[in-house]
């Protein structure tokens, strides 16, 4: 799979970084894309609410409710109207760039399921939304939509009657499919809004309002793109002519040419199996279930700390079951667990300070213990040499660390960056197992675990638990968000924190470092 | 990041680009489905052809063979005759077809919905329909001398209750 998602992939990484030329990185729209989804999501309920108290709603008269809304009311109505239309193709183009970022991310595998597949059915009904809003006009785009839609439908053989016949010539037209038309329209986005609530089900904390800056210029040129091109209508329907030319909205009706002109079991075909091969990607090819994260009750404390760092949901808090006087216990949800480790990283006692024979933390991964962590650091550590020796975490979603292995570099592998309590830092340096620490992960803000590279970098800055303690000097340490192309950034930064640490001499606590001066100020004074 | 104003300045140009981007497709290019100097016959039909076999009395005899429930005096072959359909225009077929019943025992009606351009102007119309196997000739017939403004869509459709085509 990752063959396929890797280009996608590199043009993702490219674009971020142009646009983080200008926009702060919390501002960046393309890590919002999901969030942005939701901001268009409400402007075009706002809007559409609005736009509906002037419609009128039969067939015979919405295309003149629209036009009054156009043109006599162009700076209230008809603002909602272009609102309403170039918020909904925000919203296609957000949602698709999300759909394949989240794929370029390898974010649908096995157990990460569920968020892929609740996406489609909100896919498809933004499109039938789409559609229906603008066959509600009721002018020649919508009668090109009435007629190529229901051809189409009429391909498949559950109508008894033909659907396109109620638009075969004036007379058969009748307000009954209308009616149908504003219910859907109306109904289809409100369930798009259920399934979307369940989309979220499986992550935590999910980002789902823009940033302020992004809010405001989202909004601003939704704004001056309606003010200097507004939305209009076309020409009014009219079933005795053909609608032999439209202007059409190629974000939403693009594949109507070719529902048009090709032959309807092509078409269906191709409709069909398209949706299954998207239905099918996380299991393609199935997955291994890795084994999710077991929680050890006699060394649970129930402070939570591994419940407010899974980033899956994965992790409830429930009642005592061992008779221990604590609050609770971490109970984990194996069918939710990614096995990203990044709870055992966050446990107060994954520490590798404690003796080998205690090493079981609260919560711990069976297939990549803190335990094996330390058993790595110490193997690597024991094969270094040189004046300066860098231990490299580097996450296994980021393959790139094994690269940089060499006489003075080890690699431990980790699930995630997160996955790595604080605490091995500064067992690493103030061991002397190693002058410096390097952490690599994936790109910033693509962790392929969500939120492994920000809990990272909290804990570094002691901004969320666990803390790296503050007298671990920061200048030995050093993260590389390289992401799994940027073997050569790594390999860089690696080239320079070596100079960095060489300059620094071997790490020494600061009792010694006072020591060391006091010596030196003897002597001076001798 | 580079200063405050070029950061601004480079979003700005950033949101331009996109909402053209935008603004452009949702109405651009024009789709040009049927060229400007054609029009459009639509033929649509749905019937239900004559039964192949004509309805029979049943026997004395081969009624008290069936079971009390299915003694039914007439019995009666579900099976529909062929529609077959002829439309020409200027005395040139242009669309000629059999039209099977549908339904798994053949005794659905049977369906055409069609489309086909004309250069717009004057043309007779000329369409045909037999919806009986045992008939030769034509039963129903329908004749438009009409002439066609370009874009204009004409349907031609088949209705049997009410004499047969209509012309709109
Ligand atoms: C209007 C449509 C949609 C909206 C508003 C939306 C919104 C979101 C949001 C807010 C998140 C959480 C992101 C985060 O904080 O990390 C998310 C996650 C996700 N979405 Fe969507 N989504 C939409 C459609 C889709 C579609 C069509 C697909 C694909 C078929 C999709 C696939 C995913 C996946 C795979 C994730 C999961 C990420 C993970 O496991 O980390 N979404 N979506
Ligand atoms: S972080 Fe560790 S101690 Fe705290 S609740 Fe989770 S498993 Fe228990
Ligand atoms: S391994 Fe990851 S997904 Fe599983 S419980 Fe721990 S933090 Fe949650």
């Amino acid at each position: 799979m990752q063959k396929y998602t890797a280009p996608l992939r590199v043009l993702f990484d490219a674009a971020e970084r142009l646009l983080s030329r200008f926009f702060p990185p919390e501002w960046n729209p393309l890590l919002n894309l999901g969030a942005l989804g939701f901001f268009f999501y409400w402007i075009i309920t706002a809007s559409g609410i609005y736009v509906y108290i002037f419609f009128d709603t039969g067939v015979w008269q919405a295309y003149a409710s629209v036009e009054y809304m156009t043109n006599d009311q162009w700076y209230a109505a008809g603002f909602m109207r272009s609102f309403h239309r170039y918020a909904s193709d925000g919203l296609v183009i957000v949602m698709l760039l999300h759909m394949l970022r989240e794929f370029s991310l390898g974010r649908f595998r096995g157990i990460r399921w569920f968020s892929w597949i609740t996406g489609i059915p909100v896919l498809l009904f933004v499109y039938v939304a789409g559609i229906t809003g603008y066959w509600l006009v009721w002018d020649k785009l919508a009668q090109y939509v009435a007629i190529v839609s229901t051809e189409w439908l009429d391909h498949l053989p559950f109508f008894g009657q033909s659907v396109a016949g109620n638009f075969l010539s004036p007379t058969s037209l009748e307000s009954r499919f209308f009616t149908l038309m504003i219910f859907m329209h109306i109904a289809v986005p409100l369930i798009a809004l259920i399934v979307l609530w369940l989309h979220l089900q499986r992550v935590t904390k999910p980002r789902i309002n823009p940033p302020r800056g992004l809010a405001i210029g989202t909004g601003l040129s939704l704004f001056v793109l309606s003010a200097v091109y507004p939305a209009v209508s076309q020409a009014p329907a009219n079933l005795a002519e053909v609608p032999g030319s439209v202007g059409l909205d190629w974000f939403y009706l693009g594949a109507y040419p070719l529902l048009e002109n090709l032959s309807g079991p092509a078409t269906w075909t191709s409709a069909v199996v398209a949706l299954l091969v998207v239905a099918a990607i996380p299991w393609l090819p199935p997955m291994k279930k890795p084994a999710a994260a077991v929680v050890d009750l006699a060394n649970c404390n129930g402070c939570s700390r591994c419940l407010n760092d899974c980033p899956y949901n994965a992790i409830t808090m429930q009642m005592r079951s061992d008779g221990r006087p604590f609050e609770g216990e971490a109970v984990v949800d194996p069918d939710m667990c990614v096995a990203c480790g990044i709870c055992a990283g966050s446990c107060p006692t994954s520490t590798p300070f404690r003796r080998m024979s205690d090493l079981v933390p609260g919560i711990d991964l069976p297939d990549r213990t803190i335990a094996d962590i330390r058993a790595d650091v110490h193997a690597e550590a024991e094969r270094l040499s040189g004046d300066v020796r860098i231990m490299v975490f580097g996450c296994k979603n980021a393959e790139v660390a094994a690269t940089v292995r060499s006489n003075s570099v080890g690699v431990v592998s980790l699930n995630c960056t997160g996955q790595l309590p604080p605490s091995f830092i500064d067992y690493v340096i103030s061991r002397r197992l190693a002058e410096g620490v390097v952490i690599a992960g994936c790109s910033e803000n693509a962790c392929y675990n969500r939120l492994g590279t920000k809990w990272t970098t909290a804990r570094i800055e002691g901004s969320r638990d666990p803390f790296l303690r503050a007298s671990v000097p920061r200048e030995r340490l050093k993260t590389v968000w390289a992401g799994r192309l940027g073997a050569r950034m790594l390999r860089a930064q690696i080239t320079t924190f070596d100079a960095v640490l060489s300059a620094l001499g071997p790490y020494r606590t600061r009792h010694q470092r006072v020591a060391a001066k006091t010596t030196r100020e003897a002597a001076d004074d001798e | 990041m580079m200063n405050r104003f070029t950061g601004y300045l480079g979003q700005a140009v950033f949101y331009a680009f996109a909402a053209a981007l935008a603004g452009y497709f949702a109405t651009r290019p024009v789709y040009r489905q049927v060229p400007a100097d054609q029009a459009q016959i639509k033929l649509m039909i749905k019937h239900g052809g004559v039964r192949v076999e004509d309805c029979r009395k049943l026997t004395t005899q081969e009624l008290s063979k069936l079971p009390t429930t299915a003694r039914r005096p007439i019995d009666c072959s579900r099976e529909r005759s062929p529609v077959t359909v002829l439309l020409s225009i200027d005395g040139e077929p242009i669309y000629q077809a059999e039209l099977q019943p549908t339904g798994l025992s053949k005794d659905g009606p049977s369906k055409a919905y069609e489309k086909f351009l004309v250069p717009a102007g004057r043309h007779l119309v000329e369409v045909r329909l037999r919806d009986d196997v045992r008939d030769q000739d034509y039963k129903y017939e329908g004749r438009l001398d009409a002439d066609l403004k370009p874009w204009q869509n004409l349907a031609v459709e088949f209705d049997a209750e009410r004499g047969g085509f209509h012309f709109r």
